[in-house]
């Protein structure tokens, strides 16, 4: 008997219960859908942690000043500029795996359009910064080094601030705005950029010439940078070494001896973004596993039925064997119909989970991912399902005394 | 060579703490060609010798040469492909696979000696033609009367030439002309050179046959030689009552 005539008997004996075969599989079919659809969910999930850290910046890492040790007590990070301008320079010029540099000097201060007021912070930076940060802007034209050079009183708004200083539709290119009384011409508009991971408005805040925010906005020590730098490392890899090198540099520059604290302090924003996908993908296998268990449920469906199936046809086993079928084409039979089952439910399943997995994505505006790998993986799992719980009921059938089953009423 | 030689044949079973003797030391042959019917109550063995006959039961001991082979010691397996290509069966109740065609029923045997589906259904539509179905092959069981039923069953024992066909009280279920109708197609295939071997319980039906054997208590009692009547004749001259039988 080839497996064509096999597949064949199994298939009409399954349509046969048209119904009860749709029962069976729906186990399957919902175990299956819901992999799918969790892992989807779950990928997701972690294309928007991705996009929000590539928000942040393209392997970004932050140099944040060091602490202050004064008789004993010890000030915490930031409690004291001990970055210098010559730091982000030598950071510039000599660390091979960074590939930009800019400070960020920040202010919380008060913004006046004509008829509107705004706080928010005010952030003196150089161009490089909005390369760091992939951050181009929507209109007018964005911040040059002659800008900086000259401590031009220029300011480039964030999208929230324009809102907020002259509405949501105005142009805000051009107009003038107040900071600390003194004007200052809006050179452009930044692209909206949205949250930041931590819940941040990135489009509430406007940037100044480096040079114009320490002689217009907060004076600081000439020498000292009283803010953070932001760099751009070479590549993602190269965010590690990177954070390194910077560390070594600084030290040395410090002449920061071994064994004794840093006085500065490097963050790997690369590293915190592997941190937070590492919790996504824990979640997504955690959710994939409860639906993997009810793809197991499912399989105990199909045992079950099948050995009502059985029982169900004991007469008819007992005539395919009187005329010639061997215990083993009894067994292959039935085998054959669970894992039929299985895998129907197996394919169903996988559409099934394609499609709520598009609908959950376009409702809550995520990127759809499906995962080839996972789809023939469930499909893969269902059918062995399919084997391992068709084995038993089919060996049972096989294990049929012929003249027991002829007789069986 | 004969057709069934079977020597010293005993089968017991066991039930509990008690063995049960259902065959004693059975020596019994058959040649081929012949038409033996196997009389007896309930509990002389004659179903036992049946089973055995129709390598469904394997002896206790003693030894069973079906067509020259000997097939009291192979395994299920075996006992299956010998069934296939040796044996035909027939039951009382019939024993056609529900909601499947007449056609399909018949080709099951074939299924499972792998012949192709185009040879099985040209063999399995000859087999339905020559008992007289050529026009119902698509009917399913519930769409037949029991005569049309037991014709079917009677192709599907047919189908794959076997040397030997069983038939187990096959007219227990049929009204009497019905009855005559069947063994008047078994008596054809006496004369096409199958053997049968029919179990019964009703003289007038082992009147058709060429030879009776009458079993009791586990051993042939009687064995003898008659001459058989003749089925064809009798369905011609309406010598067979038409009215229903009590069952």
């Amino acid at each position: 008997m080839n497996p064509f005539e096999t597949l064949r008997v199994a298939l009409r004996a399954l349509l046969r219960n048209k119904m009860r075969s749709f029962l069976t599989v729906l186990g399957i079919i919902i175990g299956v859908g819901a992999v799918i659809a969790m892992v989807a969910i779950g990928e997701g999930a972690k294309a928007r942690v991705e996009e929000s850290f590539a928000s942040m910046g393209s392997n970004l890492l932050i140099v944040m000043p060091g602490s202050t040790n004064a008789s004993g007590a010890r000030g915490g990070f930031g409690s004291m500029p001990t970055l210098t301008w010559d730091d982000l320079r030598a950071i510039r010029s000599e660390v091979s795996s960074v590939r930009y540099a800019a400070a960020q000097l920040r202010s919380n201060t008060q913004l006046m359009s004509e008829d509107q007021n705004w706080s928010t912070s005010t952030i003196g930076t150089s161009p490089e910064y909005f390369l760091i940060r992939n951050w181009r802007v929507s209109s007018g034209r964005p911040l040059l080094d002659s800008d900086v050079e000259t401590s031009a009183k220029v300011v480039l708004m964030g999208q929230t601030v324009v809102d907020k200083l002259f509405g949501p539709s105005a142009d805000a290119v051009g107009q003038i705005v107040r900071i600390k009384n003194i004007p200052f011409e809006v050179i452009g508009v930044l692209q909206k950029k949205g949250q930041s991971p931590m819940g941040q408005d990135y489009d509430d805040g406007v940037f100044v010439p480096q040079t114009t925010f320490q002689s217009k906005i907060q004076g600081g020590l000439q020498k000292f940078l009283s803010g953070t730098i932001f760099i751009g490392a070479t590549s993602t890899d190269a965010t590690a070494r990177a954070e390194e090198q910077i560390s070594a540099l600084l030290r040395d520059r410090h002449r920061i001896a071994a064994g004794t604290d840093d006085d500065f302090s490097v963050r790997n924003l690369t590293e915190m973004a592997n941190a937070q996908q590492e919790g996504t993908r824990t979640l997504t296998t955690l959710l994939a596993s409860i639906a993997a268990v009810s793809l197991l449920v499912g399989g105990i469906g199909i045992m079950n039925i099948m050995l009502v199936s059985v029982t169900e046809r004991t007469r008819e086993i007992g005539v395919r064997m009187a005329v010639g079928a061997t215990p083993l084409n009894i067994m292959l039979q039935f085998l054959v119909e669970a894992l039929t089952l299985a895998v129907a439910g197996g394919i169903v399943g996988v559409g099934i989970g394609v499609f709520s997995a598009g609908q959950l994505a376009s409702r809550f505006g995520w990127p759809m991912l499906i995962r080839p790998d996972i789809v023939v993986i469930s499909v893969g799992f269902s059918a062995l399902v399919g084997v391992v719980f068709g084995l038993y009921p089919a060996q049972k059938a096989s294990r049929l005394d012929p003249i027991d089953a002829l007789r069986f009423e | 060579m004969s057709l069934i030689d079977l020597r010293v044949v005993s089968k017991v079973y066991r039930m509990g703490d008690v063995e049960v003797h259902a065959l004693r030391e059975v020596s019994f042959v058959v040649e081929a060609r012949d038409f033996v019917a196997v009389m007896g109550s309930s509990g002389s063995g004659k179903s036992t010798l049946m089973n055995i006959i129709g390598c469904l039961d394997r002896p206790t001991s003693g030894a069973y040469h079906l067509d020259g082979q000997e097939v009291s010691r192979l395994d299920r397996a075996e006992l299956a492909h010998v069934r296939n290509r040796t044996l035909g069966f027939v039951f009382q109740s019939f024993n056609l696979l529900s909601r499947t065609s007449a056609l399909e029923n018949v080709e099951l045997p074939l299924v499972y000696a792998g012949t192709p589906g185009r040879e099985r259904h040209r063999r399995a539509a000859k087999a339905l033609a020559r008992v007289g179905l050529g026009e119902r092959m698509g009917h399913h069981p519930n769409q037949m009367s029991g005569g049309q039923q037991q014709r079917v069953a009677i192709a599907r024992a047919l189908v794959a030439e076997p040397r030997l066909i069983l038939a187990d009280e096959p007219t227990g279920n049929l009204d009497s002309r019905t009855s005559v109708e069947i063994l008047a197609l078994f008596q054809e295939l006496g004369a096409a050179g199958i053997t049968v071997l029919l179990v019964t319980h009703e003289p007038d039906i082992a009147a058709y046959a060429s030879r009776v054997v009458v079993m009791r208590d586990g051993r042939v009692k009687s064995d003898t030689r008659q001459t058989a009547r003749d089925a064809a004749q009798d369905l011609a001259s309406g010598t067979v009552a038409g009215e229903e039988r009590p069952s």
